[in-house]
């Protein structure tokens, strides 16, 4: 087994494991589902970059992608998360039953 | 796994990259150091614990089980493919190397700090959303579809 | 006194990144991290009545409870590693959410307890309302070991020593 071998398998492997997540994202029930698999695939794109950048040899310049994909795939699924909340709950219909009352003051977060 | 393994992944067409190589870092060299070896393990443990992240993803009842899945089997897996690949790289000690793994560091420890928090974020605008968890005694999957409410 | 810590941590940042050493490209991060260091260093060490050398014990403290967590991530990665391919493992599957109030105080305290309790096996954290915890975990064995209130009384070891338990 040499290193080029290993890598390319470990680079197959990791495009083989993202289909169960893609599947996620085709069928989930809820929208979040989606939401969680399509972040799973977007950290694990970070991983195969370094990857191919191993396989190419030029590991120096795509250690910047992946770093910038990991930095863009946190700032997207947070922004998307925080719309898919908001706009659910903005409706002048009644909040959910369940949701407890906010205390303004306590609200920390 | 041999060469020949290797190639016939890539399909038969060769990787004629040499225009990249031109002024690059020596990465894969032909023979295997003990640094080799211990990123390969790395990586390989890395690989199965993301099997495990994405079968769960796959199998598991309702949202939140597989926020279980995907939010502590990505964080491991991800941190121990590149520190994998960061030793595979590491092997000639020189100064570009040592960049390349301050970086891959540094990843690292960006996926640790914010793979919770995004989890964090979704699972509350799930929670808030009115996704019902699943309990024991409950047979059906998932009370709300999407489109609802 | 800060503001100068955090102006060397950002030159830092930035001589890793770009990798090269000649005095074109440490004089462009030096002025960069200047005008960022001036722009919003009141984002960073939000607490700055703490000196330094608490700062540097808190380091070193945080550095003991971070490689205790990555041996807690590891069990919670063997945890859902059996529980999604073992049939027993699916059959232990008994979801519940934990509500429970924290005594820490510190915001940063809490976002590392929140993140905490989400890498450790089995439990999320799902929201954090003032004090109180809101926390969703996958069967009951890992809900009692939330309870023991264990992780808590590591967390505030490192950033609160004075209301540790």
């Amino acid at each position: 087994m040499t290193v080029e071998g290993f890598t390319v398998f470990a680079g197959a492997a990791l495009f083989v494991l993202m289909l169960p997540a893609l599947y996620r994202v085709a069928v989930g029930p809820t929208s979040f589902d989606r939401l969680v698999a399509v972040n799973v695939i977007g950290t694990k794109t970070a991983v195969l970059l370094v990857v191919i950048g191993t396989l190419f040899g030029r590991l120096d310049m795509f250690v910047d992608f992946a770093l910038a994909y990991a930095l863009l795939n946190f700032v997207a699924s947070l922004a998307v998360a925080r719309y898919l909340n908001r706009t659910r709950s903005m409706p002048a219909k009644k909040p959910a039953k369940r949701r407890t009352p906010r205390k303004k003051k306590a609200r920390a977060s | 796994m041999s060469m020949d393994v290797a190639d016939s992944f890539v399909g038969g067409f060769s990787l004629d990259l040499g225009f990249l190589a031109e002024a690059s870092v020596e990465t894969i060299h032909s023979g295997l150091s003990a640094l080799d070896v211990c990123g390969m393990i790395l990586a390989s443990v890395g690989l199965v614990f993301f099997l495990g992240a994405a079968v769960g993803l796959y199998r598991f009842p309702d949202f939140y089980t597989r926020m279980h899945a995907a939010g502590k089997g990505d964080t491991l897996s991800s941190l121990l493919i590149l520190l994998g690949f960061g030793l595979i790289t590491l092997d000639d000690f020189s100064m570009v190397g040592w960049l390349l793994v301050v970086k891959l560091l540094a990843i690292v420890l960006f996926i640790m700090l914010t793979s919770p928090t995004s989890t964090h974020a979704l699972m509350r605008a799930g929670f808030e959303d009115g996704v019902e968890p699943v309990t024991k005694g409950s047979s059906s999957k998932n009370t709300k579809k999407e489109g609802e409410s | 006194m800060y503001p100068f810590l955090i102006f060397f941590l950002l030159l830092l940042n930035w001589v890793a990144f770009s990798g090269k050493f000649d005095a074109f490209h440490l004089g462009l991060g030096a002025f960069s991290a200047l005008v960022v260091t001036l722009l919003s260093q009141d984002l960073l060490f939000s607490d700055r009545k703490k000196s330094l050398g608490d700062r540097l014990s808190e380091a070193g403290r945080f550095l003991r409870y971070a490689l205790w967590l990555l041996w807690q991530i590891a069990l919670a990665n063997v945890h859902v590693f059996k529980l999604a391919i073992t049939g027993s493992g699916q059959a232990e599957i008994a979801p519940k959410v934990v509500t429970f109030k924290t005594k820490l105080k510190s915001d940063f305290a809490k976002f590392v307890f929140a993140n905490s309790i989400t890498l450790t096996p089995g439990t999320i954290t799902i929201a954090l309302r003032g004090n109180e915890f809101l926390v969703h975990a996958i069967s009951e064995a890992t809900a009692k070991d939330l309870a023991t209130g264990e992780m808590e009384r590591r967390v505030a070891e490192v950033f609160e020593p004075e209301v540790a338990v």
